[in-house]
Order: C-alpha cells, then structure tokens, then sequence
C-alpha cells in the first residue's frame, strides 16, 4: 500500500517538476525545478531497491550537474523578458507529436512476446546494491569503468581548455628555451678595469 | 502492484517531455542542456527499473556510465555556452543559427 | 587528246590551288601569273579542237579520268565528254575567263587579297570546265554547284562590305532554289532512265514518250516532268524570272566577276543544259513550250527594268537577264543551235561591255552612277570604242550581209521563232522584237549618257573624294587641274579621267574583234542548215527543217530587228543628245511606271512577303518558343533551374537551430517506430 503511494508521489511530481522546468519564466527556477525532478526520480530507483544508484544521482547529479547549472545560470546575465512568441504557436504541433511519441513507446514497452521472464516485482536483494555493484563493476565491466574515467578526464580537459582565457602578463616558463641554454651563452668573463664598470 | 510498466511509462512521459522542452524553447540554450538532462533521466529510470525487474545487474552499471557521461557532456555543454555567451552577447536560442545552409 | 582536255580543265584547279593556298608565300605576282597562264594555256588548247569540230574532222568521244560512285545501279565515274557543243563552251569559257584574268591584273592592281581572287577565278574556271565536260549528270550537277560556291565567293569577295555580303548569301540562296529543282531533276531521272549517264539517258529519251509517272499524288506526264525539273535548275542558275532576283545584286562583285560569271559563262550553264538535254526537252513539248514562254517573259521583263537604272553596271546586268531569256525561247521553239550561238556571241560581246564598263568606272575613280558621267569620249577615247563596237553588237546592227556578232545571233533567234509556227513561237517573237527595241534604247542610252554630253562630274562624290582625298600626289594621278590658274571646264571640277593601263586594254581589243566579227565568222556553222548538222552532230537536238524554215520567214520579219533596233537608237538620241530635258518630262507624265520598273516589277517586296518573312517569323518562332522555350527550357535550363529550386527548398532545412534539427529527428524516429509497428510485423 505505502509502495503504491510513494509510488505515485514520486512519478507525480517527477513529471510535475520536469514540466515545470519548462515552463518556468525563472530560469534559476528552471535549474531549481530540475533538482526537485532529480530528487524524485533518485525515490523511484529506491523503491526498485537499487538504492546506490539513487544516491549516486543525487550526489552526481544534484550536487554536481545542476550546481553547474546554476553557476552558469547566475553567471551569465540572462534576460528575462525573453519569452518569444514562437513558444505557443507551435505548442499544438509540438504536443501532438510528443503524444504520438508517447503512445509509441507505450505500446512498444506493452508489448508482451519475446523477451526473458519478467518478474512481478523486483526480487528481494541478496547483497547491498554497492556490494553487487563493485563486484560487477571491477570484474566484468572493468574496462568500461576506466574509459569512464578517461571520458570524464577529457570533459574536464575540454572545459578548461574551452574556457580558459590566459592573462596578458601572466609570466610563464618556456621550458625549451630553458634547456636550450648554453653555458658560454650564459656566463661571460670580463676584466674590468679599476674603479671602472662593465657595459653589458 | 507496481509493475515494470508503471516505470517504463513514467520514464516514457518523462522521455516526451524532455523532447517537446526541446523543440518548444525558444528562450534560452540552458533549457536546452536542461531538457537533454531530463531525457537522460528517462534513460537512466528505464535502465534501472529494466535491471531491476529483470534481476540483472547489467542495467544498474549501464545507468552509472550513463550518469558520467551526462555529467561529461553537461560539463562541456556548459563550457561552450560560456563562450558562446562570451562572442555573442546573449544566449537567445534564435541567435545560435551560424550554421544556417 | 586526252591530255589536251585534261589539261584544259584541271590546270585551272591547280593553278587554283596554288595561289590559293599558297598565295602569301608565293608573293601575289607568282599567283597571278600562274593562274593567268593557266587559263590562257587552256585557251590555246580549246582553240583548236574548235576548228577540229568546225572543219568536222574531230569525233565525239568520252575519256575517263576516275571512278567516283559505285553503289547499286548507280554507276558514276569522273569523266570529260568532248564534242561540238563541249568545244564551244570550252572556247567561251577559256577565252573569257583567260582575258577576264589578265583584264583583273590591271582593274584589281590596288587590292590588298589578289592571290585570293586570282584563286577564286580559277576555281570557277575549274568548276564551270567540269560542268561543260560532263558525261553524267551527277558530274555536271558538281560542276553547277561548283560555279555556285565561286560566284557567292567572288560576289562576297569584298567580305567587310555587308551589301556584298548579302548579295553573295542572296545568289547562293535562290541558286539553292534552283538546285532543289534540278535534284529532284536528277532523281527522277534516275528513277525513270535507271542511269545518269547523258548519252544513255538521251537515247532512251524517246522511248519514254507518253509515260506517266506519280509525282505529288498527281499522275503527269515523266518527260514533261523531268525536264521542268531540270529547267527550273536552269532557271536559278540563269537568273530566269522567278529566279532572276539575284543577278543585280550580284553587281557587288568587283566587274571582272561580273563579267566572267554573270555575263558569258556561269548564267549561261542554264542555257548550256538545256542544249545538251535538248533531245530529252524535244519529246516534250509542254516543257518546251514553258521554257518559251519564261524566257520571253524574261527577256522583256529585264529589258523594261533596264531601261530605268542609272547604275552602269546594272544597265548591263539586266541587259544580261534579257539576253538569257532570248537564248531560252530560242531553245524552247526548238532553235538549240541559234541559242548556243547566241551564247557564243553574246559571251564575247557582253564580256566586252562588263569590262568596258570596268574601265570607265576605273577611269572615273569607282564611280558607278551614269548621271555623274558624260563628255567621256574624248577622255578614254579607246573604251569608247570598245564599247561601241559591244553596242553595236548587243543591238544587233548589220544589214545585207554583214553585220556585228548580235545581227546574226538574234537575228537567227527572232527568225526561228517565227518560223517555228506555233502560237508560243509566234508571241515570243513579238515580245522579241519589243524587247530588243527597248535592247536598242537603253543600250545606246548608257552610251550617250557616258561618253556624249556635258561633263556632269562634279555631282560624284568619288570624283570629289579623287580631287580633294587623302592621296599625297592629287595632281599627277588623277590629273588634277583645280590648282592649275586656268578655270576647268565646266561639271569637270578640275578632274583628268586618264585611259586604263594595256593589261585592260589588250582584253578589250580582242574581245572587241569577237564581238565585230564572231557572227560573221561562225554563223553558217552553228545555225545555217548546210553545215550546222556536221558541226553538231548529234550534241544537241538540231532541227534542219526549222533552220530551213528560218529561211522562208517573210520579208518584213526579215527586217524587224533592224526596224527596232533603229527606233530605239532615234529614242535614245532624241532623249539624251536632242532634248536631255526629255526624260525627265516623260518621268513625269507616267511616275507610277516608272517606280514600278524601278522597283523591278516589285519582286523583291513580293518575295519578301511570301518567303523571307514568313520564313523569318518561322525561324523566330522556333527559335524562341522550339528552342530557347522547349528545348532548353526543359534541357540545361530547366535542368539548371530545377537544381537551383531544389537547393533553395532544400536549404531551408538547415536553419541553424538545433530544436529544428532535433524535431527533425523525432520525426523520423517516430516515422521509423511507425513503420517498425504497423509495416514490419
């Protein structure tokens, strides 16, 4: 009885919030709609008993992707008397096809035929999620797992690299021309006379 | 009780609305990556609930490299919205059409 | 003699070819005299197979030279025919062409492309030596279509001036006309005979007598039908009425042209086919009958309009015209050899006129306009002689016995003409004698008008251009004495017109002697029935009782062409000696005549309004609608078109936006869904 509730709860407003964060005005209360949805679609994955995966959302993607998403909201000066009209001439067509596309994925996920053995509800867990999870991750998808590692390497080489913008007068090293220093290039005997300088 | 359906439909709803946030807004580009967000929620919610319901555990592992690289992309998405911002002045969706043929 | 004839006529195609393509590195006094030698060997050769034939020791005979087609039944080979008729035009046209080319070293002395004329001329010598010593009428049909070729590159050969340019596209198109005729001609021939071969074709001529053939859904008799055929090619070649419209224009040529193609050889080729398929024309009297009557009509048609010209040259080219019309209704009542004789003298006395004319336009620094001439005599005293002794001939002075070349020659022809009997016989002699009246008039007017009179020379503005032009000496080259202290005479302006170098002369000189004496010399052998029969022998359909006919024509008939031509003569003098005042007086008292006979009876206008516009607006409409509209509408055009709006459609997908592309693609994985859905299960 509390599943089927809590059920309910969660969908409901995941789709409530993911259709508010369209239609937000706000687009800080876009990003802000969007951390509710990702609140409560982490409560359904819970309630499939995948719960390392539900936190793992929260903590990935609340706390890092819609962060993100609020810096760059806040950092740019976005206007928010920006509703074009375009929005609601095409809403009627737009509607139309996420109906249709709705219906199609609806009745291909209904139809029954070939497929393995679908349970009526997910089985009781033997182990904890993260153990089943790093038994399965370090063994068979290892591989997978260190490419996930590089992907997320090269997004933080890409972002920087996009983004960065160098200072004028920032002084850096030029490591070549370090090493390419000689040493009759660097020290020079000179024989001054007495009470006289050296001209460099 | 519950069934695999349920899940299945509220991640489809959830994949539909993503989409129509896609080709709906006319704002700004962050609901764009926002919209892209939501879709790759719906993915991850059928991953799950598929793993779940099929007691393999293929799905859930599946659903944490979609979660990386969705957290990947939104990174750099975002990066090339701050330079976008940063040559153009705004980030009105009718402004990005550079490539237009 | 083989050699002979084959030297005859191929060294002018060599020559031609030598300075034609050749001419700049061999200089233009090497191609001169190669092609000047050229012909003048081939004069000296034809002579005397002349006299062979006159004095009837020589035989016909054939010699072939090479094979050409062989396909079928049709069996042609390149072939040269030498007979009686063969050797008169083998004189005419050696002769006229040879003194043509050493007249043209003197007249064409200042033209920057004399190598290319001198070519030109050959070639045509060439052409026209083909077409006389045609043993098939495949061979004779080259030869025709090679005198045309030369005479619209010789019309042309002042190619920047775009009136000759005209005039020599308008000579080659009516041709063409002609030549239609003269195919179908042919091809019918063919079709009926099996052969082209003449001498087969003129022995089987009889046995087809009274046969039928289809010929556009209409049965009509196969003689009469192939020889119209062939006489309407003889009529384009031959500036026939109907086809005649080119001949004035072709006074754009320079005049040695004039009178080498338009006066003695190529506009006579007509009448030459005419003679030699005499005996095909003799079973059909029909055809006989039309050939009389275009040629009477010609021949007073082209009298009328000469009457009216002030141009010199186009006094004579329509003299010409008329000329032909008498050689063809001598030939169509059956007089073949009072119409070759008639070509005979007509070639040198003609010829005469066209370069004394040449000569006096020299002389008066190319002016053409004879209202700029008069009091000529004294000045060019040897090309007035020259000219009158052409005069003379053309009006056919002579009486009791002796007479210059035109006496004999037209006089045989008005003779046969009546003797003939027929109705169409009787009415070409009257329109005869009339257009030899008028023959008479305007001859002699272009006479008086030139060389009597006052000097009305200072109208021209060649004259002026000599006088005050940009030549360095004015005084000493054209004998300018406006800046001497005398007055100059009056309507001279000071201008000397000085006598034209030996190079003209000399061709004057001897074609003078044929004119005087060629009629004398030669008429018993062509027209006279005791030795024309041995002089023919056979090469053209020589009716003896006609030229026996001729002779019992009554007394009154006899002196007809001596009457009128006398009448004109006294018009001429009372008009442009007596009383100068008079033309104008009687221009004016019948103004509507006189623009229709200077507007050539309106055959010009007519053809433009029948044939040329009609046909331009059809080429207009094909042009615009069939090729720009249709063809390339829907070929490159279209193609390109169709290509540019399908880019422009296509490229409106690529807006730029990325929620476009995004729905794009929703749209197709939908589609995709769809068809997975309903289709694929």
């Amino acid at each position: 009885m509390i599943a089927i509730l809590a059920f309910y709860l969660f969908a409901t407003m995941t789709i409530a919030s993911a259709v508010l964060v369209i239609f937000a005005r706000n687009p800080v209360h876009s990003v802000l709609w969007l951390i509710v949805a990702f609140f409560n679609a982490a409560g359904l994955m819970l309630m499939t008993g995948a719960e390392f995966i539900a936190l793992l959302l929260v903590i990935v993607y609340v706390g890092a992707v819609a962060v993100l998403f609020l810096f760059v909201v806040m950092m740019l000066d976005i206007d928010f008397s920006q509703l074009r009209s375009g929005f609601t001439r095409n809403l009627p067509f737009g509607l139309l096809i996420a109906l249709v596309l709705l219906a199609e994925i609806i009745v291909a996920a209904n139809a029954r035929g070939a497929g393995p053995l679908i349970a009526d509800r997910p089985p009781e867990a033997v182990q904890p999620n993260i153990v089943a999870l790093g038994e399965a991750m370090y063994s068979r998808f290892l591989f997978p797992f260190e490419i996930a590692g590089l992907i997320l390497l090269v997004a933080m080489v890409g972002a920087i690299v996009l983004t960065h913008r160098s200072r004028g007068d920032a002084r850096g090293q030029n490591v070549s021309r370090q090493i390419d220093r000689r040493p009759q290039d660097a020290v020079e005997k000179r024989q001054p006379k007495v009470g006289q300088g050296v001209e460099l | 009780m519950i069934s695999l359906t349920h899940y299945l439909t509220v991640a489809a709803i959830l994949f539909t609305i993503g989409v129509l946030g896609i080709f709906l807004n006319r704002r700004n580009i962050i609901l764009m990556l926002m919209a892209i967000e939501l879709i790759l929620l719906a993915v991850n919610i059928n991953l799950v609930a598929f793993s779940a319901f099929l007691g393999d555990l293929t799905g859930q592992v599946f659903a944490m490299f979609v979660l990386t690289v969705a957290a990947a992309e939104a990174a750099i998405g975002l990066a090339i919205l701050v330079i976008f911002f940063r040559r153009r002045g705004s980030i009105a969706v009718d402004d990005a059409d550079r490539m237009r043929g | 003699m083989d050699i002979t004839i084959q030297l005859i006529v191929f060294l002018p195609l060599v020559a031609a070819i030598i300075a034609g393509l050749g001419g700049r590195i061999i200089g233009k006094t090497a191609s001169k005299v190669v092609t000047t030698g050229a012909l003048l060997v081939g004069a000296a050769l034809s002579w005397p197979i002349f006299f062979d034939f006159l004095s009837g020791n020589a035989q016909p005979m054939v010699i072939d030279v090479a094979e050409w087609i062989k396909s079928g039944d049709l069996d042609v080979t390149w072939a040269l025919r030498v007979d009686a008729l063969t050797a008169v035009m083998l004189v005419v046209v050696t002769t006229v062409s040879s003194l043509v080319h050493l007249y043209s070293w003197g007249y064409m002395e200042e033209d920057p492309s004399q190598p290319r004329f001198f070519a030109y001329l050959s070639l045509f010598s060439f052409a026209m030596l083909m077409l006389v010593t045609a043993d098939t009428l495949v061979q004779m049909f080259f030869g025709w279509e090679g005198v045309g070729l030369a005479s619209y590159l010789l019309i042309g050969f002042w190619y920047h001036k775009p009136s000759a340019n005209a005039a020599a596209l308008k000579a080659f198109v009516v041709n063409r006309v002609g030549d239609f005729g003269f195919s179908l001609g042919i091809f019918g021939t063919f079709l009926v005979f099996g052969t082209v071969s003449i001498p087969v074709i003129l022995e089987a001529a009889p046995s087809m007598a009274g046969s039928t053939i289809g010929f556009a859904g209409m049965r009509v008799d196969t003689m009469t039908l192939l020889c119209l055929l062939l006489f309407v090619g003889a009529m384009g070649k031959s500036a026939q009425l109907g086809l005649h419209t080119w001949l004035p224009d072709a006074m754009e040529g320079p005049t040695p042209v004039s009178a080498l193609i338009h006066a003695a050889t190529m506009v006579t080729a007509g009448v030459f086919m005419v003679c030699r398929l005499s005996p095909m024309f003799e079973v059909s009297p029909d055809a006989l009958m039309v050939v009389t009557y275009v040629g009477a009509a010609t021949a007073i048609f082209a009298a009328t309009v000469g009457t009216v010209q002030n141009d010199i040259k186009r006094v004579i080219a329509y003299s010409t015209c008329s000329q032909l019309g008498y050689m063809f209704f001598a030939a169509g009542v059956g007089a073949y050899g009072a119409a070759m004789f008639h070509l005979f003298t007509h070639a040198f006395f003609k010829a005469l006129l066209f370069l004394g004319a040449g000569s006096v336009i020299h002389a008066m620094h190319h002016e053409q306009d004879m209202r700029f001439y008069g009091a000529l005599r004294k000045e060019i005293p040897l090309t007035f002689w020259a000219m009158v002794a052409g005069t003379l001939a053309i009006t056919g002075v002579g009486i009791w016995g002796f007479g210059f070349a035109g006496f004999w020659s037209k006089d045989a022809i008005l003779e046969s003409a009546f003797a003939a009997g027929s109705v169409h016989g009787t009415i070409a002699f009257w329109i005869g004698a009339f257009a030899a009246l008028l023959t008479s008039f305007y001859s002699w007017r272009l006479i008086f008008l030139t060389f009597f009179g006052k000097a009305r020379w200072v109208g021209s503005e060649h004259i002026q251009h000599a006088l005050h032009g940009h030549h360095d000496t004015p005084d000493e080259e054209h004998g300018d004495s406006s800046h001497s202290k005398a007055t100059p005479p009056e309507g001279t302006a000071g201008y000397h017109p000085h006598e034209s170098p030996w190079t003209i002369l000399v061709p004057l000189a001897l074609l003078s002697l044929g004119a005087i004496a060629a009629g004398q010399l030669f008429h018993d052998y062509f027209v006279e029935a005791e030795h024309a029969p041995e002089f023919w022998r056979g090469s053209v359909a020589f009716s003896e009782h006609l030229a026996h006919a001729m002779h019992e024509v009554p007394m009154w008939v006899r002196y007809t062409p001596l009457a009128v031509m006398l009448i004109g003569l006294a018009i001429a003098y009372r008009n442009y000696i007596a009383k100068p005042d008079a033309p104008a007086a009687f221009v004016a008292m019948f103004p509507s005549v006189h623009r229709f006979l200077m507007h050539k009876w309106y055959f010009d206008e007519l053809y433009d309004l029948i044939f040329i516009r009609p046909a331009m607006w059809l080429g207009n409409l094909l042009w615009k609608r069939g090729d720009e509209g249709t063809i390339d509408r829907f070929g490159p055009h279209g193609a390109a078109f169709a290509v540019g709006v399908g880019n422009k459609v296509t490229a409106r997908l690529q807006s730029g936006y990325v929620y476009s592309y995004a729905l794009v693609m929703m749209l197709g994985l939908i589609a995709a869904a769809s068809w997975v859905f309903w289709w694929a299960s």
